[in-house]
Protein backbone atom coordinates (compact mmCIF):
# COMPACT_ATOMS: atom_id res chain seq x y z
CA UNK A 1 0.00 0.00 0.00
CA UNK A 2 2.65 2.46 1.06
CA UNK A 3 4.87 1.27 -1.75
CA UNK A 4 2.15 1.97 -4.29
CA UNK A 5 1.60 5.46 -2.90
CA UNK A 6 5.33 6.07 -3.03
CA UNK A 7 5.49 5.04 -6.66
CA UNK A 8 2.51 7.20 -7.62
CA UNK A 9 4.08 10.19 -5.89
CA UNK A 10 7.41 9.57 -7.57
CA UNK A 11 5.61 9.46 -10.90
CA UNK A 12 3.90 12.79 -10.17
CA UNK A 13 7.15 14.46 -9.17
CA UNK A 14 8.92 13.11 -12.24
CA UNK A 15 6.18 14.41 -14.51
CA UNK A 16 6.46 17.78 -12.83
CA UNK A 17 10.22 17.77 -13.40
CA UNK A 18 9.62 17.02 -17.06
CA UNK A 19 7.36 20.07 -17.29
CA UNK A 20 9.96 22.20 -15.55
CA UNK A 21 12.68 20.99 -17.91
CA UNK A 22 10.46 21.96 -20.82
CA UNK A 23 10.21 25.44 -19.30
CA UNK A 24 13.99 25.60 -18.86
CA UNK A 25 14.56 24.71 -22.50
CA UNK A 26 11.85 26.86 -24.04
CA UNK A 27 11.45 29.71 -21.53
CA UNK A 28 11.52 33.01 -23.39
CA UNK A 29 13.45 35.02 -20.79
CA UNK A 30 16.30 34.29 -18.41
CA UNK A 31 14.30 34.76 -15.16
CA UNK A 32 11.92 32.10 -16.45
CA UNK A 33 14.74 29.63 -16.66
CA UNK A 34 16.03 30.58 -13.22
CA UNK A 35 12.58 30.12 -11.69
CA UNK A 36 12.25 26.73 -13.34
CA UNK A 37 15.71 25.68 -12.18
CA UNK A 38 14.87 26.70 -8.63
CA UNK A 39 11.71 24.65 -8.76
CA UNK A 40 13.70 21.72 -10.20
CA UNK A 41 16.04 21.91 -7.21
CA UNK A 42 13.10 21.88 -4.84
CA UNK A 43 11.56 18.93 -6.68
CA UNK A 44 14.88 17.14 -6.46
CA UNK A 45 14.62 17.44 -2.68
CA UNK A 46 11.25 15.73 -2.86
CA UNK A 47 12.67 12.97 -5.03
CA UNK A 48 15.55 12.36 -2.62
CA UNK A 49 13.10 12.15 0.28
CA UNK A 50 10.89 9.69 -1.58
CA UNK A 51 13.82 7.53 -2.67
CA UNK A 52 15.12 7.42 0.89
CA UNK A 53 11.70 6.12 1.90
CA UNK A 54 11.76 3.54 -0.90
CA UNK A 55 15.23 2.33 0.05
CA UNK A 56 14.35 2.57 3.76
CA UNK A 57 17.56 4.24 4.84
CA UNK A 58 18.50 7.33 6.83
CA UNK A 59 21.64 7.97 4.86
CA UNK A 60 20.26 10.43 2.35
CA UNK A 61 18.63 12.86 4.72
CA UNK A 62 21.62 15.17 4.87
CA UNK A 63 21.41 15.48 1.11
CA UNK A 64 17.96 17.06 1.48
CA UNK A 65 19.20 19.90 3.64
CA UNK A 66 22.26 20.36 1.44
CA UNK A 67 20.17 20.57 -1.73
CA UNK A 68 17.87 23.11 -0.12
CA UNK A 69 20.78 25.34 0.80
CA UNK A 70 22.41 24.99 -2.61
CA UNK A 71 19.20 25.76 -4.51
CA UNK A 72 18.66 28.88 -2.43
CA UNK A 73 22.25 30.07 -2.90
CA UNK A 74 22.13 29.49 -6.64
CA UNK A 75 18.89 31.40 -7.00
CA UNK A 76 20.16 34.34 -4.97
CA UNK A 77 23.38 34.46 -6.98
CA UNK A 78 21.52 34.38 -10.28
CA UNK A 79 19.09 37.08 -9.28
CA UNK A 80 21.92 39.34 -8.16
CA UNK A 81 23.63 38.72 -11.45
CA UNK A 82 20.47 39.58 -13.40
CA UNK A 83 19.87 42.70 -11.40
CA UNK A 84 23.31 44.24 -11.07
CA UNK A 85 25.47 42.49 -13.62
CA UNK A 86 27.86 41.11 -11.04
CA UNK A 87 27.49 38.77 -8.11
CA UNK A 88 29.98 40.05 -5.55
CA UNK A 89 30.29 43.77 -5.93
CA UNK A 90 33.09 45.96 -4.68
CA UNK A 91 32.01 48.74 -2.41
CA UNK A 92 35.05 50.96 -2.59
CA UNK A 93 36.74 51.66 -5.85
CA UNK A 94 39.65 53.74 -4.60
CA UNK B 1 2.49 12.62 0.46
CA UNK B 2 -0.23 12.39 -2.17
CA UNK B 3 -0.88 16.07 -1.54
CA UNK B 4 2.80 16.78 -2.13
CA UNK B 5 2.88 14.92 -5.41
CA UNK B 6 -0.33 16.56 -6.55
CA UNK B 7 0.97 20.00 -5.65
CA UNK B 8 4.19 19.51 -7.53
CA UNK B 9 2.14 18.41 -10.54
CA UNK B 10 0.12 21.60 -10.16
CA UNK B 11 3.42 23.49 -10.15
CA UNK B 12 4.49 22.03 -13.44
CA UNK B 13 1.10 22.69 -14.99
CA UNK B 14 1.20 26.27 -13.81
CA UNK B 15 4.67 26.74 -15.19
CA UNK B 16 3.55 25.42 -18.54
CA UNK B 17 0.32 27.36 -18.80
CA UNK B 18 0.71 30.78 -17.23
CA UNK B 19 1.43 33.69 -19.53
CA UNK B 20 4.39 35.64 -18.07
CA UNK B 21 7.30 35.42 -15.68
CA UNK B 22 5.54 36.80 -12.64
CA UNK B 23 2.54 34.49 -12.66
CA UNK B 24 4.83 31.53 -13.33
CA UNK B 25 6.97 32.59 -10.40
CA UNK B 26 3.84 32.76 -8.28
CA UNK B 27 2.94 29.18 -9.19
CA UNK B 28 6.45 27.86 -8.74
CA UNK B 29 7.31 29.41 -5.43
CA UNK B 30 4.07 28.69 -3.57
CA UNK B 31 2.84 25.31 -4.66
CA UNK B 32 6.31 23.76 -4.99
CA UNK B 33 7.19 24.92 -1.49
CA UNK B 34 4.04 23.54 0.08
CA UNK B 35 4.32 20.29 -1.88
CA UNK B 36 7.90 19.64 -0.85
CA UNK B 37 7.14 20.57 2.74
CA UNK B 38 4.34 18.02 2.88
CA UNK B 39 6.54 15.36 1.28
CA UNK B 40 9.29 16.03 3.81
CA UNK B 41 6.76 15.91 6.64
CA UNK B 42 5.60 12.53 5.34
CA UNK B 43 9.19 11.30 5.28
CA UNK B 44 9.76 12.50 8.81
CA UNK B 45 6.60 10.79 10.05
CA UNK B 46 7.53 7.59 8.20
CA UNK B 47 10.93 7.32 9.83
CA UNK B 48 9.59 8.35 13.20
CA UNK B 49 6.70 5.90 13.24
CA UNK B 50 8.31 2.95 11.48
CA UNK B 51 11.76 3.09 13.01
CA UNK B 52 11.44 5.31 16.06
CA UNK B 53 14.18 7.42 14.56
CA UNK B 54 13.75 11.11 15.32
CA UNK B 55 15.46 12.90 12.50
CA UNK B 56 16.04 16.55 13.32
CA UNK B 57 17.62 17.28 9.96
CA UNK B 58 14.28 16.81 8.21
CA UNK B 59 12.61 19.32 10.50
CA UNK B 60 15.48 21.70 9.86
CA UNK B 61 15.06 21.18 6.12
CA UNK B 62 11.31 21.88 6.36
CA UNK B 63 11.93 25.12 8.24
CA UNK B 64 14.71 26.10 5.87
CA UNK B 65 12.60 25.56 2.75
CA UNK B 66 9.69 27.39 4.34
CA UNK B 67 11.92 30.39 5.01
CA UNK B 68 14.03 30.52 1.86
CA UNK B 69 11.77 29.57 -1.05
CA UNK B 70 9.56 32.69 -0.85
CA UNK B 71 12.67 34.83 -0.49
CA UNK B 72 14.14 33.26 -3.61
CA UNK B 73 10.89 33.84 -5.46
CA UNK B 74 10.85 37.48 -4.42
CA UNK B 75 14.46 38.01 -5.49
CA UNK B 76 13.91 36.46 -8.89
CA UNK B 77 10.74 38.44 -9.46
CA UNK B 78 12.43 41.70 -8.54
CA UNK B 79 15.43 40.91 -10.72
CA UNK B 80 13.09 40.17 -13.60
CA UNK B 81 11.31 43.47 -13.15
CA UNK B 82 14.48 45.49 -12.87
CA UNK B 83 16.06 43.86 -15.88
CA UNK B 84 13.12 44.98 -17.94
CA UNK B 85 11.01 41.91 -18.57
CA UNK B 86 7.61 42.92 -19.88
CA UNK B 87 4.45 42.13 -17.99
CA UNK B 88 1.63 40.16 -19.52
CA UNK B 89 -0.06 42.36 -22.10
CA UNK B 90 -3.43 41.99 -20.38
CA UNK B 91 -2.15 43.36 -17.08
CA UNK B 92 -4.16 46.30 -15.83
CA UNK B 93 -1.91 48.29 -13.59
CA UNK B 94 1.80 48.65 -13.08
CA UNK B 95 2.56 50.62 -9.97
CA UNK B 96 6.31 50.65 -10.40
CA UNK B 97 6.29 51.97 -13.95
CA UNK B 98 6.44 55.65 -13.07
CA UNK B 99 8.69 55.27 -10.08
CA UNK B 100 11.33 57.60 -11.48
CA UNK B 101 8.74 60.30 -12.12
CA UNK B 102 7.50 59.91 -8.58
CA UNK B 103 10.97 60.26 -7.14
CA UNK B 104 11.62 63.34 -9.24
CA UNK B 105 8.47 64.99 -7.94
CA UNK B 106 9.39 64.18 -4.37
CA UNK B 107 12.87 65.57 -4.70
CA UNK B 108 11.64 68.80 -6.31
CA UNK B 109 9.13 69.59 -3.56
Amino acid sequence: MLYTILQITLLCVSLSMLGLIYRVIKGPTTPDRVVALDAIGINLIAIVALVSMVLDTFAFLEVILLLGILAFLGTVAFSKFLEKGEIIERDRDH
Amino acid sequence: MIIGGFLSLVTAFGLLRLPDVYTRNHAASKSATLGVMSILLATFLYFYLEHGHFNSRLILAIIFIFVTAPVAGHLISRAAYNSGVKLWDKSVRDDLKDKEEYERQNSST
